[in-house]
């Protein structure tokens, strides 16, 4: 059976921190993407990021791939990269069942095991929700900055959060109208420099709306839209009519970690990180010895804490196996006070409540 | 439907991909996923429901979610949203389950 | 209300701006950044250490009004597209309001373009007088207007073409 000392599963941001701080401790590491190219869902960030410098702030997400590539290429010898494979199976004795192509099948037995498969977007209910033309937010975003194909003529964006408002700018510089944004929350949800961005051009934001529903024969062409009262119940007589081709659904993502559930970490609903995820301990590691996980697989956050978490990741898991990092204190501390830093806001203080529920203590006495 | 000109990404000059939709040849573009190509045909559906057959498109477009699967040279259930498209795809409408090859 | 709208009331902006006789000295940094998140790269960039943040980058950003010489760098580095330049000292009747500007095409200097208010609403036909791209800026180009000493206040965006 195959082997190394490292596996990670998602070469996203996470994923991509996790492979550079585990082989710059000396770790064996393999790299199971599903997608034919590294970057997950860097590659269609076309925005400036927020956080520091240490996370790469102001640069362009698109840019920050090729940024951890490099890195991980001063680690050649000792990291192996394998695209197009998905992680079937994840078991409790650490093996890992993978399918390259879709057709071929193989184990793979490594000494540690990294998840950091990110999220997937919800959905929202309404009437004739699964018309051709009403496509996840991110989708959109894929579709438009990966293949350069837009999705239609007019968008109605469902969502004010910063995926919601980001997507919308992006829509603006695909050269495609955005009739508005709606959220059923009372306020805006994400940043409001990305709101004021989006207002500016032109694009209404109206907020404690929600959709009722889409109307189409086989394609969408046309929202409905109403109010909602302080209950998030629909007020009558409140419809207005969009005519959309395209409805982008952005009402949050929830953590990707089927993998974790298979392996039996034990996992916990928390809103405040948008779903289930696994307890951990404070190095990263799940219930399950020598499975650690990092990034959205274990509740919503940015890409700038998700990539802080990885490297967190990456050393703990080497350091577990035994191939501790010579300046092993120095990077974990600086890591997790950039971690702090970056939660010590008014949102990051939700995310600290939240991984307050699943953090585990270990009984050393 | 293919975006023209990006202040931020440049899609260079891509190579021409023929391929056949439902037996009729249109074109797609090198870099193209199956789906990514048929949209910029102005393609949105891709597929039925089982039972009320209602139309169907993608949804995610990252490979969760299973709203675009397609039957390609003859294989069903193929995820066109993350499989690249390749010179001569016979790209068909999958209206059941789909089989085994 | 910003919250609710996206936008900052008149109140919030005037508050933003340095005083008019700062304005009238020369180019100066106007920082729209009315909300606590994690993000410094204004401050981090910025080579005359006028903005300050501080150790917790949720902090929203200080100018010191006195060090900013209006070099434009922290308009390309905001995330936000929240910082523009005004400069009143070139005209009695006009400011040169420099903003960030990521969209095709380009204005050519000397155009006529459509100024837009905070809620992307027409105000009045303004002369473009400088487009700057470089690769420092990374494809965040700055465009410079001619904006009427009475709309400056209200102006925030650019359009070429009529919105519905």
């Amino acid at each position: 059976m195959k082997t190394t000392d490292i596996a990670i599963v998602g070469g996203g941001p996470a994923g991509l921190c996790a492979a550079i701080s585990a082989a710059s401790s000396g770790a064996r590491v393999s790299i199971i993407e599903r997608n034919n190219s590294l970057g997950g869902q860097l590659n269609k960030q076309t925005h400036m990021f927020f956080g520091s410098e240490k996370q790469y702030a102001a640069t362009r997400g698109i840019d920050i791939t090729g940024i951890l590539l490099n890195e991980i290429k001063k680690y050649e010898d000792r990291v192996e990269i394998i695209n197009s494979t998905n992680v079937v199976g994840l078991y409790e004795d650490q093996i890992i069942t993978l399918m390259e192509n879709e057709s071929k099948y193989y184990k793979m037995k490594p000494e540690a095991i990294i998840v950091a498969t990110g999220a997937y977007e919800k959905f929202l209910s309404f009437s004739n929700n699964d018309l051709p033309g009403i496509y996840g937010a991110g989708a959109v975003q894929t579709l438009m900055n990966i293949y350069g194909v837009k999705p239609g003529k007019r968008v109605l964006m469902v969502g004010a959060g910063n995926i919601g408002l980001i997507v919308s700018y992006q829509l603006m510089q695909a050269g495609v109208k955005v009739v508005a944004i709606i959220d059923a929350a009372p306020k805006i949800g994400g940043y409001l420099v990305h709101a004021s961005k989006v207002r500016r051009m032109g694009i209404p934001i109206y907020t404690s709306h929600t959709v009722k529903e889409a109307i189409g024969s086989s394609e969408l062409e046309k929202a409905v839209i109403w109010q909602v009262d302080g209950n998030f119940q629909p007020i009558p007589n409140t419809e207005t009519i969009f005519d959309v081709d395209v409805m982008c659904i952005s009402v949050g993502l929830s953590p990707l970690n089927e993998l974790l559930s298979m392996a039996g970490c034990e996992m916990k609903y928390v809103s405040f990180l948008s779903g289930f995820v696994p307890y951990r301990y404070s190095n990263y590691e799940t219930t399950i010895s020598n499975i650690f996980t990092a990034g959205d697989s274990c509740g919503i956050e940015e890409a700038s804490s998700a990539m802080v978490e990885g490297y967190l990741a990456g050393l703990h898991a080497a350091e577990k196996i035994g191939k501790r990092h010579p300046s092993f204190e120095e990077r974990v501390q600086d890591y997790t006070s950039q971690l702090n830093n970056l939660r010590s806001g008014p949102e990051g203080r939700h995310i600290l409540s939240g991984i307050n529920q699943i953090e585990r203590r270990r009984d050393y006495a | 439907m293919r975006i023209e000109n990006h202040p931020i990404l440049d899609f260079g000059n891509r190579k021409t991909i023929r391929f056949y939709f439902e037996g009729k040849e249109i074109e797609g573009l090198e870099g193209d996923t199956i789906a990514s190509a048929l949209h910029a045909n102005g393609v949105k559906v891709l597929g039925e429901s089982l039972f009320k057959h209602r139309p169907r498109g993608f949804y995610c477009a990252i490979g969760n979610c299973s709203s675009c699967l397609m039957k390609v040279n003859g294989k069903s259930n193929v995820k066109t949203c993350v499989t690249m498209l390749e010179e001569g795809d016979k790209v068909e409408i999958q209206k059941d389950k789909g089989g085994l090859e | 209300m910003l919250e609710i709208t996206g936008v900052p009331t008149e109140a919030q902006i005037r508050e933003t701006f340095p005083p008019i006789e700062a304005i009238d000295k020369g180019p100066i940094a106007v920082i729209e950044c009315f909300q606590e998140i994690p993000c410094n790269p204004c401050a981090t960039s910025c080579r005359f250490g006028a903005i300050y943040i501080g150790d917790n980058i949720n902090n929203l950003p200080t100018i010191d009004i006195g060090k900013c010489t209006g070099c434009s760098i922290c308009l390309t580095k905001c995330p936000g597209l929240a910082i523009s330049i005004i400069d009143g000292s070139k005209s009695k009747d006009y400011v040169h309001f420099s903003i960030p500007y990521e969209m095709t095409p380009l204005p050519a200097t000397g155009d006529m373009v459509r100024a837009l208010d905070r809620e992307g609403r027409y105000l009045i036909d303004v002369k473009v007088l400088g487009v700057r791209s470089n690769k420092n800026f990374d494809r965040t180009n700055i465009v410079t207007l001619e904006v009427p000493r009475d709309q400056m206040y209200r102006f925030r965006s650019i359009s070429l073409e009529v919105i519905e």
